[in-house]
């Protein structure tokens, strides 16, 4: 009978999925909501994130757009400022440097610029990172870039909560929330509640308790962390997981009572190590937490290349599990 | 106790570095006085082994009590000590070495150099104790001595559970008699004043030490300019072959010209004691050094005439280091034969000095500008430093000051043999 009473609470699913449920909520709970993109139709989404949604909510709703992320994303922040509240979809972080000027000159500063009159409620959604070899024009992870931006925020659902939750709270945000889902993710398969809905936004999430070290990871390299926590168990350590979920606004307070706790820091990006995400995490726990520290802060970022295609090279380019299990196992020293 | 300056009175004897039996060297360093000049290291002129202590940590005696007894080579039993002493300090003294002093003072030179004569060091600054910050906070909390700490962290570093483990084996009582040294616990530097009593007692030693010499001291006053354009394309040009760690700072042109100077004019580097000159031994040209908090001080960097620019340039930086650090030297202190004082960093361009009695001479560089300075008929931009001599006209006259200031400027006009 538990059993049964578990197997009804939650259902197997992927992040794809998870994503797709997450969209179709939104239409149909707020007619204000579109998508819009690049393939999002009659395509059914480059990803296969909208299969479907075309057929169930019809051309007004789900639209496809010319290939001019420039365009599409300007036509959103005008819906947006209209009264819409669209979500727009670009393929991947690579083009979205097309709208970069958009994002970043309109969408980001548009409430500041008109004195606090025009709020912009747009969702951005785009696909981040390596791992399927497709090569250096379709992989970078450049969310870190984004999260420079004051005016918008940045999450990065690393988990099938955060895949089912965050849409909707972004959509309820009055401003710009660029929604980054990296790429590998979108076959991951789980077990989910039945009625998972809207997830808080504002704070990173404890997703392994520990003692000794701290990894710090977000969206794509939550997973490695977590296999990295796994394997230093095994060794005898024992490493806490925090999964950052929003790159701005950073949440300060979680990373440094982590620290706090474990004393030890390695942070896990995707990006390319220089002026990464993973620098400006490091620097406000060398601000905040620097006389809980029992060592270095350590990195263990992507390669500064760009991303190759072949696969041995992109493995070796990119941040592994093995990597963090070697360089905590350096941190920590033998014992402890 | 020493007199670490002209005005000191008496000194608090905050911590030994050394035990009875210890065998010490001349040039070690053995105990640290506190002063109103902030923390000083005590350096012993003999060789010996240390017989008994006169004057315990925390005790406050006057200028000349003697400290403790040294039996000199020779004088001593060749049986160290152990008989005589009975009479064990009731403060167990802490069983360092000077090669481990509290964490807050940099290793002492004797380390390196057996037997210096008051030449102070010449290796760059010691290395820094690795260890993390958590570990550095824990060993306070816990009163560990970090350097007695064997680290076995990243690269030896000392990491928290290192200073745990070893105030876990102090606190283990081990019946054996301590031949291993427990290690001291970390004294704070300046345990007996407090930051603003500190403040308070440095600005009553400059009012005395000041008052003293306008009461006493004739000044005579001389500023002269000097055309710094030679001197400075030979520091850019010699600062380009260096490291940016080696580099340079002018000023350490100026104290080199200084104490060059400075052979020709004796009349200028020494004392003023007991209504007589005494020429100083060496020339060892005292720093100001303005503190963060206010106040300075002018510790000296010895043999100034016959050490290098980059030696000087050593000698300087770590002295800004350790003054910043509230830990100074006894000879330090005590011996500078004539002051240099810079106040171009101020903006000021002329500097009217007063002397550091019993000093008799004190030289003082404004900033450099950018002048008009004319030359055989020809004007052109030249970058300008006034040079100013206080000077006592009770051992020196002012034709002399002037030469010396000609000097000086001779000097700097030939910067490759500085």
């Amino acid at each position: 009978m538990s059993a049964e009473g578990a197997a009804a609470q939650t259902v197997r699913i992927t992040y794809r999925e998870a994503m797709r449920q997450a969209i179709r909520e939104a239409l149909i709970r707020d007619p204000r909501v579109f998508l819009m993109g690049e393939d999002v139709g009659r395509y059914g989404g480059c990803f296969a994130v909208s299969r479907g949604l075309l057929e169930e909510f019809g051309p007004e709703r789900i639209r496809d757009t010319p290939l001019s992320e420039s365009a599409f994303v300007g036509a959103g922040i005008g819906a947006a400022m209209g009264g819409m509240r669209p979500i727009v979809e670009i393929m991947t972080v690579n083009f979205s440097l097309l709208a970069l000027d958009q994002i970043l000159n309109n969408a980001a500063t548009i409430l500041h610029m008109s004195g606090g009159q025009f709020n912009i409620p747009l969702v951005i959604r785009m696909t981040t990172g390596a791992g399927r070899q497709l090569a250096a024009q379709h992989s970078h992870s450049l969310e870190g870039w984004y999260a420079h931006i004051p005016g918008i925020k940045i999450l990065t659902p690393a988990t099938l909560e955060d895949a089912r939750g965050m849409l909707w709270t972004a959509l309820e945000d009055p401003d710009p929330v660029l929604i980054f889902e990296h790429g590998g993710l979108y076959n991951t398969e789980g077990e989910l509640a039945a009625d998972a809905g809207a997830v808080e936004i504002d704070h990173a999430a404890v997703r392994r308790a520990g003692s000794d070290v701290s990894l710090i990871a977000y969206g794509g390299t939550l997973g490695k962390a977590l296999r990295a926590a796994e394997e230093l168990a095994a060794g005898g350590i024992d490493a806490e997981v925090l999964d950052l979920r929003t790159l701005r606004p950073l949440d300060t307070e979680s990373i440094l009572a982590s620290v706090t706790r474990t004393h030890r820091a390695v942070i896990i990006d995707e990006g390319w190590r220089s002026g990464s995400i993973a620098a400006e995490v490091s620097a406000r726990i060398m601000e905040g937490a620097f006389y809980e520290l029992d060592a270095p802060v350590a990195r263990v970022c992507s390669a500064e290349v760009p991303m190759p295609y072949p696969r041995h090279l992109e493995e070796a380019a990119l941040p592994q599990a093995a990597t963090v299990v070697q360089t905590v196992r350096a941190m920590v020293g033998k014992r402890d | 106790m020493p007199s670490l300056g002209a005005d000191m009175e008496a000194g608090t004897l905050v911590q030994w570095l050394v035990k009875p039996g210890d065998r010490i060297k001349r040039g070690d360093v053995i105990a640290v006085v506190e002063t109103e000049k902030g923390a000083i290291e005590i350096e012993v002129f003999v060789n010996g082994i240390v017989h008994s202590f006169t004057v315990q940590e925390g005790e406050k005696v006057p200028v000349g009590t003697v400290l403790a007894l040294i039996a000199a080579d020779g004088e001593a039993p060749a049986v160290p000590t152990p008989p005589a002493i009975k009479p064990v300090p009731p403060i167990a003294p802490p069983p360092v070495r000077p090669v481990t002093p509290a964490a807050a003072a940099p290793p002492p030179r004797a380390e390196k150099q057996p037997a210096p004569a008051p030449g102070p060091a010449l290796q760059p600054s010691p290395a820094r104790l690795r260890i993390s910050p958590l570990a550095m906070r824990v060993a306070m909390e816990l009163g560990v001595d970090p350097a007695a700490v064997k680290g076995t962290g990243p690269g030896g570093a000392i990491t928290r559970f290192d200073v745990e483990a070893a105030a876990k084996a102090k606190a283990a009582p081990p019946p054996t008699p301590p031949a291993a040294p427990a290690p001291a616990a970390l004294k704070p530097a300046r345990p007996a004043m407090m930051a603003a009593d500190k403040q308070a007692a440095m600005r009553r030693a400059i009012a005395a030490a000041m008052a003293r010499s306008k009461r006493e001291i004739p000044h005579y006053y001389l500023g002269t300019r000097i055309d710094m354009s030679r001197a400075m394309a030979w520091l850019r040009e010699e600062n380009l072959k260096r490291s940016v760690n080696d580099r340079l700072l002018y000023s350490v042109m100026l104290l080199k010209a200084v104490a060059l100077a400075l052979r020709d004019f004796p009349e200028l580097n020494g004392f003023w004691v007991d209504g007589a000159f005494k020429p100083g031994e060496g020339i060892h040209v005292g720093v100001a050094i303005s503190l963060r908090l206010g106040g300075l001080v002018a510790p000296a960097i010895h043999d100034v005439d016959k050490k290098n620019l980059s030696e000087i340039m050593t000698g300087l930086h770590d002295l800004v280091k350790r003054v910043r650090a509230g830990v100074l030297r006894s000879s330090e202190i005590a011996d500078a034969t004539i002051t240099v004082t810079s106040l171009g960093e101020q903006g000021v361009e002329h500097v009217f000095g007063v002397i550091y009695p019993p000093q008799v001479a004190l030289v003082g560089f404004g900033k450099i500008v950018e002048q008009p300075w004319a030359q055989a008929g020809m004007v052109g931009v030249r970058p300008v430093i006034m040079a100013s001599l206080s000077g006592d006209h009770r051992a020196s006259d002012g034709h002399r000051g002037g030469l010396f200031l000609a000097a000086l400027d001779r000097l700097l006009q030939e910067p490759e043999r500085l």
